[in-house]
């Protein structure tokens, strides 16, 4: 594996943004996920979790709701009383209607898709039906008196139940009158608060209507009759979300405790057809409130201001025992936020709003391996570029030789030249981008900082010459006709004759520079690609997927290395397959050329192409490297896979020159600390 | 005066009521618990003893009500035999011989005619559950050797195996499984909790399981104190179970109400938590019961439950969790440090008991009498806190004091030691602090006596410390203006060659004070306290010190941990005698020169009594019990027996009681076994179980007067009436509960068949003169005004040999002779 000197890097300062809705759509078993501050991400549950595309927040957009619509048509609403949808082949928003109710804090499609429903803060309820290209308001419902916190459409699609503060009603869809108001108790142990926030509901086959409140309980009720069949008291605080299987036997409910709790309809002897709800697990997986949840047929899917996303699968619905049914936290986004300029040593963060550039800090000690060697110099906080407007920062870049800066939001691309005069740094904004460059998903300049090559949300590739303050547009690439998929990962050579893209589900596309045309597409593979490398010299592109697999492409050749295909043949280890989260950068040694080093969040990894392959029964995991040579048994049991786990989570890794490497680390302790304190339990024995 | 048998070791109550749970009977009336060989039968109103069902002859394993017919009762036992009881009577119905040994006991309504149980099979710790199938057979002894295999590998503790929804599956559990067996689908789906891999499973281990009476549904407790409540078990994928976590520490027992809307647990934490519709949130507790809760039962009414404690305790408690009774027997939770001890007043056995207590226990009625606290601290139960114990204690004068030592020790230097004195109040009838003493050595205190004597006038206690020291204390006055308070102080110091005091004892008259200091004894005067004389045998230490009695007071008998018996005679100053003998225990009889010594070998432990005048023992009884014999106690009986054979007089005015290993406890017996079931198995006691109420006391006397009219018309009428015990129909008719009997109009013919007039009666001539003596008996008992006593007489006076159940008792002849003299006149008339 060799020696490195490791920049470990723990002031990216980064706190994920809480996780206020999910929604699950069965068809394609994909699962969008909105943050606190407006970003909406889409993870492929298929493709190992991935998350393959995301929508950039805004300030003033508060996502309160989240659903899919007539297949796979993806709607939100906010606090700005807009109903929004997004176009997930362009990765851009399609429109935004004000329903003209105030603020929406509910929105529910009606099981045939067809039709919307949002709950306002004026306290009415607005149907808008479903057309191919928009949405249009059809009617409203019998108002109530305070805001409509929950939705829920009745399967057959003849009644909704609506959530208020202090009661449930019960609406007719055809006439759109109130037929049953349910009373909800305010009591919580024997102390009665000043309301009853119903946060929740839930509308069963046989007329159950489900509630959770801020007293803690999860309350059944019988709509036809409008009275209160069962009532489950589950926490000292709030049960904030509630989410139901399809087959109607399980519920899960999240809890601002942190807890989440399942419950399933079991039968109350076998030989009876009686049934009734049984709380069964509860999962603590969260410290602080689980705002959202989502049930499918395989997992319950959790989320809350702590920012993780938790998938907790169900033992008995998994039918073979792989990575699917293990539990998964994802926390971080699947993409960089993190570039580098090895030349100074610089490395630039990104945030929602703003820019960081950091330089290292450099040590004049040597020490033994695992040593922890003093700083000489401290690392030094540069720059701190705000951004224009309320937009979030979609992607941004560093050149390799430091004089660049891009960055680009939903509507602007903005490029900066940096001047070094000794410790000094100025800044110049390069005017007059053009317009085209908006939106762009991946951002790269080349390796002699002169070309930047963007990819934009519309499928096309732009080449920028980059001149001493200035810029010159040379070429795009258009998408494959008929196709509009965005583009979001680049590579190029370090030779500068060869960029490859890939975009959110096609195959890889190798572009020639100097002929200005596309050379190549690398057959396509059922998993979205999560990292993408040319090597040096060699000019092979390796590709990882989100199944963890590893390519390795040659370019000139136009097919699959030798060593691809062994490791083809023989497989992955088993271990390394079952890791679960994705690749998300791949780098090369300049001096050796048969190391491929990549890494994701929990694991830092060489792979020595020289080197046999593990079989499934060699240990993957090799804790420490061989220090003395002759060792036989270590000998015999290296393998091509060098792998370290000191540093996690990891956010980025990569080589600085040839013995330096550079780290940058997130503790999750640090996340925490920076988020509001949770609600607090008493523990036994404290 | 009772026929002179063998000896024989009996155990004599004071046996773990805690073994299994507690069954109520249907109505909640009384709770039956096992107890030793025995079934105890406690009416839950009064907490009194109602019956004693015996005749197991090994630990009873289990018991449970008869599901078809809820006045009987199950039972089976080590022995090897399951009985069928009526308890209402306390009589045994049926024995059924199954060979194994029996661990434990479970039936369900639908399971007609088998009930279920653990054996052992071929190796140890290896249990398995069959079932049994009860044939059915008028014979008093029938043989059920059809065993039909259930489950295999289960916890051979009854609360590891639970039957539930009317026997459609049972489920058993051990270390992390979960199985479950169908009856209708004969299938076995198992459920495996994580285990030991890392910390948090590692105390996943279950404990016990019970099932739900209404759902499908499995409540099972585990080592770290959570409950799961498992359902959709029918299915090996979907399963599915919900955690209730509240104890700390694991869970003893769980039970569910009869309706299952709440489900009962307790565990160390002496709680009883109620925990309702199986939920986290809502739930119940009953705090303080005192010691860990080691089974939960409930009653099949479902207004009471009971918690049986680790202390040999159970408590009754009342739907809405107040506890309403306690049934307490002999505690014996802890190691006996202070000995057996006879409270001189109420002839109770005293030892300690409780944490902290001396617990002072009626051998008679087999009930605790009370608890004295001497500690006087709340007890905290929590592993690894060290404790103050109470360690020595003993009477003196007559009972009027009680002197008692506890300590507490951190580590090796720190030692915390206080003696207290208690005095005996005759207003409050009970025990009073007097006199509290902090370090009244410096270190542990090995021994401590009263004088039995007063010396000039002047209660006199020693004790004997490790620390080289033995302190004479007096009861002086107190430093009190008005002399009225007294308390004890130091009086003398005695010391010998720095040596360890081990023992001391005074000598019958007080006169004399014997101290051991570990190799040595030492004679001193205790007037003067002057160093009279030493003996010193270089045998090992002095382990027990004794002087003789009555004729034998010249004589002082010590034991060495070198297994030597030796005998000093005082006068002589000289060895008397000495035997090779490894005594573990020697007693002196208060109320006759005899000594009791305890030897122990490998094999077992050997009784022997002897005088100390003569080194020939008077009894040896040889293997008196598998394990070593701890203490033993000579209580003086109420009412002298008079054995005559050489081998019985040592018990004619005492009895031995002895406590082993186990926490036994044993006596000795002359009584053959079947004399001792008599009282109770054999006779009817419908009758003595009416209420005495004053309405029972007029009615019956009124019942009583025409009777003698009766009788009186009888005598001169009776002349051609058979007798009626020689007609087995009636006999049966009249012996059988009648919740046993067959339909009346089955019985009717066979019944007015019996009383017709054979013309071959040859014993008409006899009769008369039979008949007239009961009369005059009777005419004499009638007399008495006590109707009742009169009754109990004469149950006691049928002198009956062996065919007793033959005969009628006097009051049912009676009630038959009148009803047949109706009968007849009637037809005389027509």
């Amino acid at each position: 594996m060799g020696e490195f000197k490791v920049h470990r890097v723990r002031f990216f300062n980064y706190v994920p943004p809480g996780i206020r809705c999910v929604a699950y759509n069965n068809q394609s078993n994909r699962l969008a996920v909105s943050r606190t501050d407006g970003t909406v991400e889409i993870y492929n549950l298929s493709a190992n979790y991935f998350q393959e595309k995301f929508f950039p927040g805004h300030e003033s957009r508060s996502t309160e709701a989240l659903c899919w619509a007539e297949g796979q048509r993806l709607f939100s609403a906010g606090l700005n009383g807009e109903i929004l949808e997004y176009d997930l082949q362009t990765l851009n928003i399609k429109y935004a209607l004000d329903a003209s109710g105030g603020p929406i804090w509910s929105l529910a499609a009606s099981p045939s898709g067809s039709q919307l429903l949002v709950g306002c803060e004026d306290g009415s309820v607005k149907l808008f039906e479903v057309t191919p290209d928009k949405i249009q308001f059809a009617r409203n419902f019998d108002r109530q008196k305070s805001r409509i916190l929950s939705l829920s459409w009745h399967p057959a699609g003849t009644h909704i139940a609506a959530g208020s503060i202090d009661y449930i009603s019960v609406f007719d869809v055809k006439s759109g009158s109130t037929l049953r108001k349910m009373i909800v108790d305010r009591q919580h142990l024997g102390m009665t608060k000043s309301k009853c926030i119903v946060w929740g509901v839930a509308f069963l086959s046989d007329g159950t209507v489900i509630s959770v409140d801020s007293v803690g309980k999860v309350q059944l009720w019988d709509s036809a009759t409008g009275t209160l069949v069962k009532s489950h008291l589950i926490a000292n605080a709030d049960v904030q979300s509630i989410a139901v299987a399809d087959q109607e036997d399980s519920f899960v409910v999240g809890t601002a405790e942190g807890t989440v709790f399942h419950f399933q309809l079991v039968s109350v002897t076998s030989n009876s057809s009686e049934k009734q709800w049984v709380r069964t697990k509860p999962f603590q997986h969260h410290t602080h409130d689980v705002r959202t949840v989502a049930h499918s047929p395989t997992a319950l899917i959790s989320g809350g201001t702590d920012t993780h996303l938790v998938i907790r699968p169900l033992m008995e619905k998994v039918e073979v025992k792989n990575y699917d049914a293990a539990l998964r936290k994802i926390t971080f986004p699947h993409r960089r936020l993190v570039s580098c300029s090895k030349r100074r040593q610089l490395l630039l963060f990104q945030f929602a709003h703003h820019l960081e550039l950091w330089r290292l800090g450099s040590t004049a000690a040597t020490g033994k391996n695992g040593d922890t060697l003093p700083l000489s110099k401290n690392a030094d906080h540069l720059l701190h570029l705000k951004t224009k407007g309320p937009e979030n920062i979609i992607c941004s870049c560093i050149s390799p030789c430091g004089s660049w800066i891009a960055y680009s939001t939903a509507s602007r691309f903005f490029l900066y030249r940096l001047k070094y005069v000794r410790d000094n740094i100025s800044l110049q904004r390069v005017s007059k981008m053009p317009a085209f460059l908006r939106s762009a998903l991946h951002i790269l300049f080349s390796e002699d900082s002169t070309k930047l090559f963007v990819a934009s949300n519309q499928g096309s590739l732009h080449i920028i010459q980059l001149l001493e303050g200035s810029f010159k547009h040379l070429h795009s690439f258009q998408p494959q006709s008929g196709t509009v998929e965005a583009m979001c990962l680049l590579a190029v050579s370090p030779d500068g004759n060869w960029l490859a893209a890939s975009g959110t589900s096609a195959g890889v596309h190798v572009y020639n520079l100097n002929h200005l045309k596309l050379h190549c597409t690398v057959p396509a593979y059922s998993f979205p690609v999560t990292a993408l490398a040319i090597a040096p010299n060699t000019n092979n592109l390796v590709i990882a997927h989100s199944d963890q697999q590893v390519f390795e492409f040659s370019i000139p050749d136009k097919q699959y290395t030798e060593w691809s295909r062994t490791v083809q043949k023989q497989g992955f280890h088993q271990l390394w397959l079952q890791r679960d989260t994705p690749i998300t950068h791949i780098s090369f040694h300049p001096k050796r050329p048969m190391h491929i080093l990549l890494h994701d969040a929990y694991m830092f990894c060489i792979i020595d192409k020289s080197l046999p392959l593990p079989n499934d029964k060699a240990v993957l995991y090799n804790p420490l490297p061989p220090k003395d040579e002759s060792d036989v048994f270590l000998r015999r049991t290296t393998h091509a896979f060098k792998i370290s786990k000191i540093y996690k989570p990891l956010l980025f890794m990569d080589l600085l020159d040839e013995r330096t490497l550079v780290a940058v680390e997130r503790p999750l302790d640090d996340i925490i600390a920076q988020l509001p304190p949770p609600i607090k339990k008493k523990k036994f024995g404290t | 005066m009772v026929e002179e048998g063998s000896i024989r070791v009996v155990r004599c109550g004071g046996s773990q009521l805690n073994f299994r749970r507690a069954v109520f009977s249907a109505d909640s009336k009384y709770i039956f618990c096992v107890s030793g060989d025995f079934i105890k039968v406690y009416s839950t109103a009064t907490e009194e003893c109602v019956h004693i069902l015996h005749g197991h002859r090994n630990l009873v394993s289990g018991i449970l009500l008869n599901p078809n017919n809820h006045l009987q009762l199950y039972s089976c036992s080590f022995d090897g035999t399951i009985k069928l009881w009526d308890y209402l009577d306390g009589i045994l119905i049926k024995t059924f011989i199954v060979g194994p040994k029996l661990h434990a006991l479970f039936t369900h309504s639908q399971a007609e005619d088998s009930v279920f149980v653990t054996i052992s099979k071929e190796e140890p710790d290896i249990f398995q559950l069959v079932s049994v199938k009860l044939p059915k057979s008028s014979h008093q002894e029938v043989e059920a050797k059809e065993l039909s295999f259930v489950l295999d590998y289960v916890n051979h503790s009854p609360k590891c195996i639970a039957f539930g929804n009317e026997g459609e599956y049972v489920a058993a559990v051990r270390d992390f499984y979960l199985s479950v067996y169908f009856f209708k689908r004969k299938k076995t789906a198992n459920f495996t909790l994580p285990s030991t891999k890392n910390k948090k499973n590692a105390k996943n281990t279950f404990t016990c399981v019970v099932c739900h009476p209404k759902e499908d549904c499995i409540a099972s407790g585990h080592m770290d104190g959570k409950i799961r409540l498992w359902r959709n078990f029918h299915d090996d994928r979907k399963y599915t179970y919900t955690c209730l976590h509240w104890h700390h520490d694991m869970v003893m027992d769980l039970a569910f109400s009869v309706t299952g809307t709440s489900l009962l647990s307790g565990g160390r934490e002496c709680v009883l938590v109620e925990w309702r519709d199986g939920t986290e949130k809502n739930k119940e507790f009953l705090p303080r019961l005192g010691s860990t809760i080691e089974h939960i039962s409930v009653s099949p009414a479902g207004d009471l439950f009971c918690t049986s404690h680790s202390d040999n305790k159970i408590t009754v408690i009342h739907r809405n969790l107040d506890a309403s009774a306690v049934i307490q027997g002999l505690v014996k939770d802890r190691s006996i440090s202070t000995g057996l001890m006879v409270d001189p007043r109420t002839k109770a056995l005293v030892l300690n008991g409780k944490p902290g207590h001396l617990q002072f226990y009626s051998l008679q009625s087999d009930k605790q009498l009370y608890n004295l606290d001497i500690i006087q601290q709340e007890y905290i139960n929590d592993d690894g806190l060290i404790q103050i114990e109470l360690t020595k204690a003993a009477f003196g004068c007559s009972g009027n004091w009680l002197a008692t030592v506890e300590q507490r020790q951190e580590n090796e230097t720190e030692l915390e030691l206080q003696m207290k004195l208690w005095t005996y109040n005759k207003k409050t009838q009970g025990f009073v602090l007097n006199t509290k003493i902090t370090m009244p050595h410096d270190d542990h205190i090995t021994a401590l006596c009263f004088s039995n004597v007063e010396n000039y006038g002047k209660p006199t206690l020693v004790t004997a410390s490790k620390d080289g020291h033995f302190k004479v204390w007096i009861l002086t006055d107190d430093s009190d203006i008005y002399k009225k308070a007294v308390g004890w102080t130091c009086d003398f110091v005695g010391s010998y060659h720095k040596y360890q005091a081990t023992n001391c004892c005074f000598s019958e008259d007080g006169s004399l004070l014997a101290v051991s200091f570990e190799e040595i004894v030492t004679i001193w005067d205790s007037e003067t306290w002057e160093l009279k004389c030493t003996f010193c045998q270089r045998a090992g230490k002095i382990r027990h010190l004794c002087f003789g009695r009555l004729t034998c007071s010249k004589y002082l008998l010590g034991t060495t941990e070198n297994g030597i018996l030796c005998c000093w005679n005082l006068l002589s100053c000289s060895l008397e005698w000495s035997a090779k003998l490894n005594v573990s225990v020697m007693e002196p009889d208060p109320n006759s020169e005899n000594v009791a010594a305890v030897s122990q070998s490998p094999v077992g432990s050997d009784l022997f009594v002897f005088k100390p005048s003569e080194p020939r023992p008077l009894y040896i009884q040889k293997n008196l019990s598998r394990e070593e014999v701890q203490w033993g106690v000579f209580v003086p009986r109420d009412i002298p027996e008079s054995f005559t054979s050489e081998a019985l007089q040592w018990l004619n005015r005492s009895q031995f009681y002895f406590l082993t290993e186990s926490q036994c406890l044993l006596t000795f017996s002359t009584k053959s076994p079947e004399e001792k079931l008599t009282p109770t198995s054999k006779q009817l006691l419908a009758e003595e179980s009416l209420p005495t109420t004053p309405f029972y006391f007029i009615l019956g006397k009124h019942r009583k007067q025409p009777d003698e009219k009766l009788n009186e018309t009888l005598e001169k009428e009776l002349v051609q009436l058979p007798l009626t015990e020689n007609i087995p129909a009636i006999n049966e008719l009249l012996h059988t509960p009648a919740h046993v009997l067959p339909s009346a109009s089955f019985l009717c013919s066979m019944f007015v068949n019996s009383l017709l007039l054979s013309k071959h009666t040859n014993s008409a001539e006899e009769m008369p003169d039979d008949i007239d003596m009961d009369e005059e008996k009777e005419s004499d008992d009638s007399d008495e005004e006590n109707d009742f006593t009169e009754k109990a007489q004469e149950t006691n006076t049928t002198d009956l040999g062996e065919d007793i159940i033959h005969q009628l008792s006097k009051s049912e002849e009676r009630e038959l002779r009148r009803f047949r003299k109706v009968d007849y006149s009637w037809i005389a008339m027509l």
